[in-house]
């Protein structure tokens, strides 16, 4: 059987994808003997005018990760799409926005302002921000647009496959690895991933859920058989989607949601309102106010990895 | 568009109580702003926030949740379920730009048809000052 053409590819992302692909320890080798890798460019080398010049749909399998940034990140998205059979949305800043997609709290304006004039170390007297394109003596030298707003990646291109997880975890790669190789494909737009929320797979004891204030685990000797919730600890298991093994749970640290909200969840934010605030033990509106105050960030939380894939997508803006 | 502002208002009200004192208000004709929309739930308990974030979504300037009294819950106690949700969803609104006037949740009773005209008429007028909600869209990058 003649290999398959495999491409991985990063935008807005931290590269931890490409680690956990990485991660698979000796089953790469078994996707080193399946797949020719033709971009790569964590591992591997490779070119944009490399994936210009190559036919339409000539790569068999993208692993496309990152979220979508700035243009440049969609031009890629684009073109990788055009290029490949199977365009796998990877991770949870391709499938969700991720940890990038938090920048939907904020406008490029107050993104640029706090990075080139405000941030501790900067010192910008000029009041120098990027530009797109600045005339030097050499000719015009260009940037890519930095959007006003973080997409994921089935928001700019169709997409085939969704293996959620910041990272995935190396289980969910190989089996998508398998059905690759074996031609065994699951109906496009499959999340690969667990069907129901964490809860249903974490091995925690649930008993009575009601709670008095809301906790962080370093304030809290965790008990380590206990719902972390009935514990006061704020976990977004709830409205998250399983699949994950409950690592993180079973490590006495919340779920921080990273696998995006399960298909019959609407919004992840709007669930763990629901979820959360619904057994806090307190019927005084006073109370309630308190304890729910007790939360600093609870959009912050609750959308952690879910912001540019969730209802209202960003902070609300006015038109310009 | 000429004239003034009319405010776009979605109204979730519970079946037992607060649906039962709109309809009062309209058989003792008693006036108040047509900007609301009334979408009747058999409970607050039922209103998940998504629902709140969905109508803003879809073009609500603001979202008016009311339910009967705390103690007289047609389920027992729907409503306080919805009275925990509030201060949260309140501050996740906030955080995403939606000021606290443009969510409400009260309780009026199937008796207090004049009360619920006057909420209403009070909530419009605010978000009348507020000005319309618009959620932009972003570059036309699909
Ligand atoms: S029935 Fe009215 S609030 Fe529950």
């Amino acid at each position: 059987m003649a290999k398959l053409k495999l491409a991985v590819y990063w935008t807005a992302a931290c590269g931890g994808c490409d680690v956990a692909i990485l991660d698979m320890n000796e089953r790469i080798m078994a996707v080193g003997d399946a797949c020719d890798i033709v971009l790569w460019p964590l591992a591997a080398d490779g070119k944009y005018h490399h994936v210009e010049g190559m036919p339409d749909h000539s790569i068999d399998v993208c692993l496309f990760h990152g979220a979508i940034r700035n243009s440049e990140n969609l031009a890629m998205a684009r073109l990788l799409r055009e290029k490949s059979n199977i365009l796998v949305s990877f991770g949870s800043c391709a499938s969700l926005g991720g940890i990038p997609g938090l920048a939907n709290f904020y406008s490029r304006e107050e993104i640029f302002r706090r990075a080139y004039m405000e941030s501790e170390s900067t010192v910008n007297r000029e009041g120098v921000f990027p530009q797109q394109s600045v005339a030097v003596p050499e000719g015009e030298l260009t940037l890519p647009e930095f959007f006003d707003t973080v997409y994921t990646l089935a928001q700019v291109v169709p997409v085939d496959y969704f293996i959620p997880g910041c990272p995935p975890t190396t289980d969910q790669i190989w089996t998508a690895v398998q059905a690759v190789v074996s031609g065994n494909l699951p109906p496009r737009k499959t999340v690969i991933a667990g069907r129901k929320s964490l809860c249903d797979e974490c091995p925690r004891v649930k008993e009575e859920k009601k709670i008095q204030s809301f906790k962080r685990p370093f304030e809290v000797m965790v008990d380590p058989a206990k719902c972390l919730i009935e514990q006061g600890i704020v976990c977004c298991g709830p409205a998250t989607r399983g699949g994950c093994g409950a690592r993180c749970t079973k490590a006495n640290m919340p779920c921080r949601g990273c696998f995006g909200p399960p298909d019959q969840i609407a919004d992840q934010g709007a669930k763990l309102v629901g979820a959360l605030a619904s057994i806090i033990d307190s019927q005084d509106p006073q109370e309630l106010r308190k304890i729910s105050h007790l939360l600093a960030d609870p959009a912050g939380i609750f959308y952690r990895f879910s912001l540019a894939d969730s209802l209202l997508k960003h902070k609300r803006k006015e038109v310009c | 568009m000429t004239g003034r502002f009319e405010p776009n208002i979605v109204g979730i009200l519970c079946n037992w109580c607060s649906y039962t004192g709109a309809d009062l208000a309209g058989v003792a004709r008693i006036k108040y702003p047509a900007n609301i929309k009334i979408v009747r739930v058999m409970c607050t308990g039922r209103v998940d926030p998504a629902f709140v974030l969905k109508a803003f979504k879809e073009g609500a300037d603001g979202v008016l949740v009311s339910g009967c009294h705390p103690g007289s819950c047609h389920y027992v106690d729907g409503n306080i379920k919805m009275m925990r949700r509030e201060p949260l969803l309140s501050a996740m609104l906030e955080q995403l730009g939606i000021e606290g006037t443009r969510f409400k949740l009260v309780w009026v009773s199937a008796s207090e048809g004049e009360r619920f005209a006057k909420i209403v008429a009070e909530m419009t007028e605010e978000i009348r000052r507020l000005g319309p909600l618009t959620i932009k869209e972003g570059e036309q990058v699909g």
